[in-house]
């Protein structure tokens, strides 16, 4: 009997340390199985971020390296430029590519560079312990908002939209904002990553997914009622689908 | 084969020496007096479907470079002063990840944005780990264009043998004078060290995944790491001191002298011979490992020291340390961008030879 739905080989067997209802687990099985699909398990290289899912290194079943905190598409650039016919998967949270590493990201983008970002915007910074992030929403509190963010007042800024920020330069091929609040919407956004990994395959240009998640934990909420925020308060200001898509594919 | 000799500037020379090691990838930003290499980089690497990248900033291109090592890849990146406080993150992250690379420093004068003319004093810097956390690397010191060639050809070799990063030190006098070069000869890319810790190419092999990382929270494990790191570091410090030595045994005050300014001490030496004195060089060319036991032997022996920096006195407190105390270390320096002239070296070093011996 042909096997219907298994672990992926991609990834180890083994209990993640992410905090219940984490996105994280989530994405990095995707990730895994759109691998496995492809058949790339031993022509993928990770690269583990600075935040929490620096622990990817545990989890995936193949290469990985762990950069410094925002450099993860400065050195994603040397991996892919030496191994071109390999997956590189440069993995990122929302501080490490919109606030420390927003040079690194914009000018990966803009170079074209041929490897997948994944970008887990959760909102917060969670490895630290809650703190404001590039895309905190208006409103949301964080150890370092504590009132709220305050863009006027308190001079915290907007929320930033990255795939949108992106979308005007040249090198990005395919940016999408999938979400993994359910399941359906977990089902869209494994197709946007095998998309976006196909499309760095046929060496297309810069491609990211940007995957909305949550963190109940930071966001001191319980596991369902942070999928729920995530599908409300989220996607109200992120909007989910593809926000850029020039593949040879799409122009068909 | 003829000899392959050719008048280049120190920064093209450097260049050239890179892309006859091997050098796979090269990653650079545009900084004063150090253009020169990053423009021959873009000419000489892209016509040969290597890797040549302007990055965004200094720190993206030492993490390129950093991704690049990873992939077993022989590369580098080369900057001057401001642009090395930049990379020194991730310097620490490549000490950390055992990552073998080439970092060149074409010294100008600070601090801040300083000047663009050359200096010497980045040696702290350079020496001391510039980074955060525990580490050294191997530092280099050319005097010549020749010299600067040649330890960039082997860099490449040391940084392999070590699994470290290896920096160039040379400043903005050797960057930007022409001089006669033998080159080396070219590498055969297919030729060059395996490296199985390096990522990629896994179907090749079907081997056991392989990390590159510096993180570990288990304090005993990291402080084995760093234990195990130490012990190569003892390894080098065996294997890898280079210096050179002129008229030092008849010598009553020798000159401590790296790079532009060990040719003016040279200078010096000249004029003393002329006033019937004798004065000597030591010349040490790695910085890190610092020559400290050939330092201390010629202490023992009671040859006073006068060390002639393009800084304000940064190496001059390892020629302290190595000296123990055991004989008297002078210094002269000027910085700024100012060059010691070798009259002023000569009048110091008199007034030294004058004195009383301090021991
Ligand atoms: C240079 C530097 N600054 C700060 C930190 C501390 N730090 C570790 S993780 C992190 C935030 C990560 O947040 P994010 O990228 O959003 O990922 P998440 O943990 O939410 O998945 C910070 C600030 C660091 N490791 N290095």
């Amino acid at each position: 009997m042909e096997l219907a739905y298994g672990h992926p080989k991609s990834l180890k067997p083994i209990q993640t340390k992410y905090c219940p209802g984490c996105g994280h687990g989530v994405i990095h099985r995707l990730v895994a199985e759109v691998v496995d699909e492809m058949g790339l398990q031993e022509r993928s290289i990770i690269l583990n971020p600075v935040g929490c899912a620096i622990w990817a290194d545990l989890y995936f079943d193949f290469d990985s390296v762990q950069p410094a905190h925002g450099r993860t598409p400065a050195a994603a650039t040397g991996i892919k430029r030496m191994l071109p016919d390999h997956l590189v998967i440069c993995y990122q949270g929302d501080g490490d590519l919109a606030a420390i590493g927003t040079a690194e990201a914009v000018h990966a983008a803009n170079r074209g560079e041929k490897f997948t970002t994944i970008f887990v915007n959760n909102a917060i910074y969670g490895m630290t312990g809650g703190q404001m992030a590039p895309t905190t929403l208006v409103g949301q509190k964080a150890t370092t908002a504590p009132y709220g963010r305050d863009p006027i007042e308190a001079g915290m800024g907007y929320p930033i939209r990255v795939c949108e920020l992106l979308a005007t330069l040249g090198g990005t091929k395919y940016l999408a904002r999938g979400s993994v609040d359910t399941a359906v919407n977990v089902r869209k956004t494994k197709q946007y990553i095998k998309k976006a990994f196909e499309a760095q395959m046929r060496g297309e240009g810069f491609s990211m997914v940007e995957v909305l998640s949550p963190c109940p934990t930071n966001w001191q909420m319980s596991p369902p009622e942070a999928a729920e925020w995530v599908g409300q308060s989220m996607a109200a200001f992120y909007p989910l689908g593809e926000i850029k898509n020039t593949l040879e594919e799409a122009k068909r | 084969m003829a000899e392959d000799k050719r008048l280049m500037k120190g920064n093209e020379a450097i260049g050239e020496a890179a892309v006859r090691a091997g050098c796979r990838a090269y990653f650079g930003y545009p900084i004063t007096p150090q253009n020169e290499l990053t423009a021959y980089m873009a000419k000489n690497m892209l016509d040969k479907k290597r890797t040549f990248i302007q990055a965004e900033s200094e720190v993206s291109a030492i993490n390129m470079v950093y991704g690049a090592a990873a992939t077993g890849a022989r590369t580098m990146t080369s900057s001057s002063s401001p642009g090395l406080s930049l990379k020194q993150e991730g310097i620490s992250y490549a000490c950390g990840a055992d990552l073998p690379l080439v970092i060149v420093n074409v010294q100008r004068s600070g601090p801040g944005l300083g000047g663009i003319s050359p200096g010497q004093s980045d040696y702290f810097q350079s020496t001391r780990g510039g980074g955060h956390g525990d580490y050294y690397h191997l530092v280099l010191a050319p005097k010549s264009v020749q010299e600067a060639a040649d330890l960039t050809y082997e860099a490449f070799d040391l940084a392999d043998r070590w699994r470290m990063p290896v920096m160039i030190l040379a400043d903005g006098l050797i960057g930007q004078m022409m001089e006669g070069v033998v080159l080396p000869p070219a590498r055969d890319l297919a030729a060059l060290p395996r490296k199985p810790w390096a990522v990629g190419r896994q179907a090749d092999s079907h081997r056991p995944i392989n990390h590159v990382t510096s993180i570990n929270l288990v304090p005993d494990e990291l402080e084995a790491a760093n234990r195990k790191r130490f012990a190569r570091y003892d390894e080098i410090k065996q294997a890898e001191v280079r210096f050179e030595e002129v008229n030092t045994e008849k010598a009553e005050l020798v000159f401590v002298a790296y790079g532009t300014s060990s040719r003016v001490c040279l200078g010096a030496l000249e004029m003393a011979k002329k006033a019937g004195v004798e004065l000597g060089l030591f010349r040490p060319i790695s910085l890190w490992p610092f020559p400290e036991k050939r330092v201390a032997e010629l202490a023992a022996k009671g040859k006073k020291f006068l060390a002639v920096e393009m800084s304000m006195g940064q190496m001059v407190e390892d020629v302290r340390l190595a000296a123990n105390g055991k004989t008297e270390v002078g210094f002269y320096g000027r910085c700024g961008g100012n060059i010691p002239s070798e009259e002023e070296v000569f009048a110091e070093a008199m007034r030294l030879v004058g004195t009383k011996s301090g021991k």
